[in-house]
């Protein structure tokens, strides 16, 4: 049955989606945390996916779920700000903050809830087919 | 007269393992919806229907240790599917309401085909007993 495979990738997409959902909570929540050097501050983190080829080349017929290959650091350059008063300013009076912009980051959170309903709805479709399968032939 | 579950099941049985593993296709699209690069796959129903019942009428069974093993179990039903849209940026073709119906179909078929192979089953029941339970 490949109603049971089904769960398998189902929870892979979970998985997948919780790890997007964590590294956006990570952003937002450090998206103030101010730094006086440039090596130091934080940057946006973001999960990279990909189809599970390895599985699928496997056994011909297995379903290729979603993984995590890694999370990259954004490229992009921290915003400098001019703030002498600011405890953590650099000799020259300038703080770093996060290259984290906080709409994407909403947008993102969007969609990774979004996709780990669809995947639970999924999943509760497969366990619905299958617990009537369990009963065929029993209703007369 | 012999009862033959072949015949009496009809083509419901592959129908109801088609629809299984659309089901899985299904599954696959909507987990790999953020995936760059990901393309959509689709079923198609009418030639993995075709593939299972000439399966059926021919099976292959080694009878030897030697035998070559034949397997007829090959993915040509499952294609890549038109996009209706053009690239999105991440050479993704998923569409995620698309998939969702599609899910939502699949299931309703999959019991429509389990109903069909219900009432078979109690056909054969009443049969067998002959009192209609």
């Amino acid at each position: 049955m490949s109603l049971f495979k089904v769960f398998d990738i189902a929870g892979s997409g979970m998985t997948a989606q919780s790890v997007r959902m964590n590294t956006t909570a990570s952003n937002i929540a450090n998206a103030n945390s101010v730094s006086s050097s440039i090596d130091q501050v934080y940057k946006g983190r973001h999960p990279v996916f990909a189809a599970e080829l390895s599985e699928a080349k496997r056994q011909q017929d297995a379903g290729s779920g979603v993984k995590v290959l890694g999370i990259v650091e954004s490229e992009a350059p921290p915003v400098v700000e001019y703030a002498p008063n600011h405890p953590l300013a650099d000799e020259n009076g300038y703080v770093y903050k996060p290259n984290v912009n906080i709409m994407e980051e909403m947008a993102n959170m969007i969609s990774a809830s979004r996709s780990y309903e669809t995947n639970v709805q999924t999943a509760d479709a497969a366990k619905q087919m299958l617990m009537r399968t369990l009963r065929l032939g029993q209703s007369s | 007269m012999a009862i033959s579950f072949d015949k009496a099941f009809g083509m419901h049985q592959q129908a109801l393992l088609i629809r299984d593993r659309r089901a899985q296709v299904l599954s696959e699209n909507i987990a790999n919806a953020d995936t760059p690069g990901y393309k959509a796959k689709e079923l198609d129903f009418q030639q993995a229907l075709n593939n299972a019942q000439s399966r059926q009428a021919r099976p292959v069974s080694r009878t030897h240790e030697g035998h070559f093993h034949i397997s007829t179990e090959v993915r040509q039903e499952v294609k890549f599917r038109n996009p209706d849209q053009p690239d999105t940026g991440d050479g993704n073709s998923v569409d995620m309401h698309r998939e969702r119906n599609a899910m939502m179909q699949n299931a309703i078929e999959y019991q429509t085909s389990l109903q069909f192979l219900n009432s078979r089953i109690s056909g054969l029941k009443k049969a067998i007993t002959g009192t209609g339970q």
